[in-house]
């Protein structure tokens, strides 16, 4: 039984520093730039992102919130919540949007997230930025931006907890031993 | 900086992170029959979810795949063009096939039985069956028979369950919470599945309802106790229970309740019942007016009040929509959660 | 075959001949023996435990023969009538025809004579084709055997109809037997008016209906003299209505059904098992509707205090598809002799009413109202020399109701799956054993 504490607080902020430094190194700059965060985790990171820009940039990134409910695929639906909320973006057309999740798993939830976007308006590219990359993608998909690549078997439980979303704050694995890891 | 601020100020009002918490409020519910055993919880659900098809619908091209392969029927045994449309709509903004059954051009009109046709429905792959249907309890009869989730858009006397929601979906658009809000519903209440089932979701959240109609039209047993109807206020006299209204809805006055002789006649009707600007002027100002539609202006309701600034009845209309796809979404959900295996 | 059978080791509860005290009965050649005797040779029906009463008899059962068979027919109705303790059956002239002539009542007769397992007497319509509009041929109803006058399922509406008809019967000393009911104030009304009838959205049946009913006939008994008997009594206002017409002498009696005695209109909402859930129990649908707590109330009352002279089943049994549909278009009525002692017996058990009244309302009581005794001496009761009618009850038996096992083809009662404390153990009819429970009880 595998069962330990991969990140701890100051892991997160340490990744979270990397990627908004990344990001602003990637695109020049933060002209064009729009974050737009997953629900749930994926806006507090979309924010702590844009927080740490304008603190060493002194540029306020517009920060924008995606619900993915109403796109997801059968499968990727099973076991989620039936709970929905509105999104609420900023015009992304033109724009960078960086999307920003906690985990990467199959690629299911962000291919949601690309159909939605798409509805929204027609950006000049989408970038993805996770906390946690797990590995076992099912499609095409990978991220641009990645806090911190994690093997996990595929029945592994990645938990992140965010203090905004959570009241605590770390990334776990809970698993079973002896399954399949992979990259 | 300011994009940023906006959404912290939201934040506020309405925590963006509430999702962990609203998760625990489970939705059980394959069918909706009526708003009878609804819990607080599973109203706001309904409330917060209509919100966010609200969002969808204001959008540029209001479609999104949620239930890409789910296919509804509108089974509607009485005419109602309104209703069906709001369903059919907001199934195709959803996504699904929705196909319409008037039970005139079916096997209905040759005298096949309620059960035989909703088994055929579901034979032929219904997932949702949305039903009209003039005797009451219909629709319970097909949830008992079929898989499919049974919506009910409104069975004989006894409920319209979506009509209530949108009802309280456009009270609570212009001022939040409805608790401690005083609501008059005018009419004929004996024969209102609007208004019955408007009883259960308002009082549940706290409302002050106040039915008032001629004796003959008021329902009886609404003095019964707890455990049997919600409770109500009753009075026969419009001028003095309208005083100081939040929201006054009027209900449809059909002409053949006067054959029945449960009023003398509409002039005499709509002398001691319509709702008219100087009844109006003793609710709250700015009272909203609602009405279930379709409407007999000069009847239940003046033309001026019925167009006046105090009508909400269009904005009914438009959250009827917006309802009925929170409504569809989430009865769908219910088999995919029970379908649940594994998580992302 | 009439056979020679002792009942064993019962308690012989007799309410006609006051007999209550643990005995051996013998019944031989198709009529009561003795009391206390022993016989070689004898078949022998255990009762240790058990309680030893005539034969119930109902004054109110819907046989559906001729015509009707698709619901019932007189083999499988008097099936049920064994199973339910019941060894006369009265049955009700709404077939198809209507059982409105001599010819059909003879018919039905020559019937019961091959294929009932039970006793039946036949009730004629008061009206031809149960139309309400002309006096059927009631000396020929009456010299054909028949017991009874009836349109039930509809009233008699036309006041002058009715009290022709009380008087004209009155010549041959048989009753008028009246569902009342005003059929203006019922109107579309397919439940009780109430609270209940509201939560479901049903058109409510006002108790007025009834008492409208129950008033003028009243009123047409105190007129001409002649005895009326109200069927199927269901509110707390004819119940009154009837005791004070009785206390006046007028010539009315009243029967109450098994069902009026215990279930509420809740029923109707939520089941006969409880619970919160709405389920527009069609096979609650009945008419008189149920009603409220307080009316049950004073049907109890008035059972115990002999207002109300009788237990009838007004057995109504119907097909499958009849009860499968939405509640307005069900048909009215329950599947009710094999429930009826079961059904009964919570009353019993609430200690609302003696057990030996409950014997008596299911015997004596019915013998009485329709004076069956000057046909059939000594139906009723354990007496010597009375028809070898002998029912073994257990009163603490307790089963559960499957009513795909019922013998009667109705399969209608809201009580499926309802437990029941107290079970019809044997029914002996006419000396012989027409049911003996399949299982033990106990």
């Amino acid at each position: 039984m595998l069962d330990s504490v991969i990140m701890s607080p100051d892991d997160v902020r340490r990744a979270v520093m990397r990627i908004a430094h990344e990001i602003v190194e990637h695109n020049r700059g933060t002209d064009g730039l729009v974050f737009v965060g997953m629900r749930t985790r994926g806006v507090p990171l979309a924010q702590r992102i844009a927080s740490a820009i304008y603190a060493f940039e002194g540029v306020a990134v517009p920060v924008g919130t995606l619900d993915i409910g109403l796109y997801r695929d059968d499968l990727s639906r099973r076991g989620a919540a039936v709970n929905i909320q509105p999104s609420d973006l900023p015009d992304i057309t033109g724009k960078r949007v960086i999307l920003v999740d906690d985990v990467l798993y199959t690629g299911r939830t962000v291919r949601a997230a690309l159909d939605a976007l798409i509805d929204y308006g027609r950006p000049e590219r989408i970038l993805l930025a996770v906390l946690v990359d797990r590995g076992h993608r099912e499609l095409p998909i990978r991220a641009d931006f990645v806090g911190k690549n994690i093997p996990t078997a595929r029945n592994d439980d990645v938990q992140v907890r965010l203090e905004e979303s959570d009241g605590d704050e770390y990334v776990r694995v809970a698993g079973v031993a002896g399954a399949e890891v992979s990259r | 900086m300011t994009s940023v601020r906006a959404t912290e100020a939201r934040a506020a009002e309405a925590p963006p992170f509430a999702t962990g918490s609203s998760d625990s409020v489970a939705w059980q519910r394959r069918h909706l029959l009526d708003l009878d055993d609804f819990t607080v919880d599973e109203l706001e659900l309904v409330m917060q979810t209509a919100d966010t098809m609200k969002e969808v619908l204001s959008r540029e091209v209001p479609r999104v795949p949620a239930l890409r392969g789910t296919t509804i029927l509108t089974l509607f045994y009485e005419n109602s063009t309104r209703t069906r449309s709001s369903f059919e709509l907001a199934g195709k903004v959803l996504g699904a096939d929705v196909i319409n059954i008037a039970a005139s051009s079916s096997s209905v009109a040759k005298g096949e039985s309620l059960v035989d046709t909703v088994k055929t429905l579901q034979a032929v792959g219904a997932d949702v069956i949305i039903m009209r249907h003039s005797r009451s309890g219909a629709p319970y009869l097909a949830a008992r028979v079929v898989e499919s989730s049974i919506i009910n858009a409104g069975d004989g006397l006894h409920a319209h369950p979506t009509q209530a929601l949108l009802d309280l979906h456009t009270m609570r658009a212009s001022f939040g919470s409805v608790r401690g809000r005083k609501v008059v519903i005018v009419g004929d209440a004996l024969h209102s599945r609007v208004a019955r089932s408007n009883l259960w979701s308002l009082t549940a959240l706290g409302a002050e309802v106040t039915l008032c109609a001629p004796p003959t039209l008021i329902p009886r047993g609404l003095d019964a106790g707890e455990g049997t109807l919600p409770p109500v206020h009753v009075d026969t006299d419009l001028d003095r229970a309208i005083e100081g209204a939040d929201v006054v809805m009027a209900l449809r006055m059909q002409l053949e309740r006067m054959n029945g002789g449960f009023v003398p006649g509409m002039r005499e009707y709509s002398r001691m019942y319509q709702v008219n600007a100087s009844r109006l002027a003793r609710a709250k100002p700015g009272a909203l007016v609602l009405h279930p539609g379709p409407m007999n202006e000069g009847v239940e309701i003046s033309h001026e009040v019925a167009h006046g600034l105090q009508s909400h009845v269009e904005e009914q209309v438009a959250n009827g929509v917006a309802v009925r796809m929170a409504v569809l979404w989430l009865v769908t959900q219910h088999g995919r959660r029970r379908a649940a295996t594994e998580t992302e | 075959m009439s056979e020679r059978i002792l009942f064993r080791g019962g308690r012989v509860l007799d309410p006609a001949t006051g007999v209550d005290r643990v005995a051996d009965l013998l019944v031989d050649n198709g009529r009561i023996a003795a009391l206390d005797a022993t016989a070689d040779g004898a078949r022998v029906i255990d009762a240790r435990g058990c309680v030893v009463a005539p034969g119930f008899i109902d004054l109110h059962t819907h046989l559906r023969e001729p015509g009707l068979e698709y619901k019932e027919d007189i083999e499988s109705g008097t099936r049920a009538a064994a199973r339910g303790g019941f060894t006369t059956v009265c049955a009700m002239p709404n077939t198809e025809p209507a059982m409105d002539n001599r010819s059909i009542i003879e018919h039905v007769l020559r019937d019961a004579g091959t294929r009932a397992r039970v006793r039946v007497l036949p009730i004629g319509a008061v009206s031809r084709g149960r139309a309400g509009k002309e006096l059927a041929e009631l000396g020929d109803l009456a010299a054909a055997g028949c017991i009874a006058f009836s349109d039930d399922g509809a009233p008699v509406w036309d006041a002058t109809l009715m009290r022709r008809a009380l008087e004209y019967a009155s010549a041959f000393g048989l009753p008028v037997i009246d569902h009342c009911e005003d059929p203006s104030l019922t109107g579309d009304g397919v439940m009780n008016e109430g609270w209940v009838s509201t939560r479901l959205g049903l058109r409510g049946v006002p108790a007025a209906a009834e008492e409208a009913a129950v008033a003028r006939d009243i009123a047409l008994a105190e007129t001409t003299g002649a005895h009326v008997h109200i069927a199927h009594v269901s509110t707390r206002g004819a119940v009154d209505a009837v005791r004070r017409a009785k206390a006046r002498g007028v010539r009315v009696t009243a029967e109450v059904t098994p069902h009026h005695l215990t279930l509420t209109d809740e029923t109707v909402a939520f089941g006969a098992l409880g619970g919160t859930e709405l389920v527009y129990d069609t096979n609650a649908r009945v008419n008189p509707p149920l009603r409220s707590r307080a009316d049950v109330d004073a049907c109890v009352g008035a059972l115990a205090d002999g207002t109300i002279d009788c237990i009838a089943t007004d057995h109504a049994p119907h097909a499958v598809t009849e009860k499968l549909c939405e509640f307005d278009e069900a048909a009215c009525g329950i599947s009710g002799l094999e429930t009826a002692f079961g059904l009964c017996m919570r009353v019993v058990h609430e200690r609302r009413l003696p057990l030996e009244t409950l014997i008596e309302r299911l015997t004596g009581g019915p013998a009485r109202v329709l004076a069956l005794g000057s046909r059939v001496p000594g139906i009723g009761t354990l007496a010597v020399d009375a028809p070898a009618d002998v029912v073994v009850l257990d009163p603490d038996a307790e089963w559960t109701v499957d009513a795909a096992r019922f013998a009667s083809k109705g399969k209608n009662t809201p009580l499926a799956g309802a437990r029941l404390k107290g079970a019809v153990v044997a029914t002996v009819a006419a000396g012989r054993v027409a049911h003996e429970s399949e299982v033990a009880v106990g």
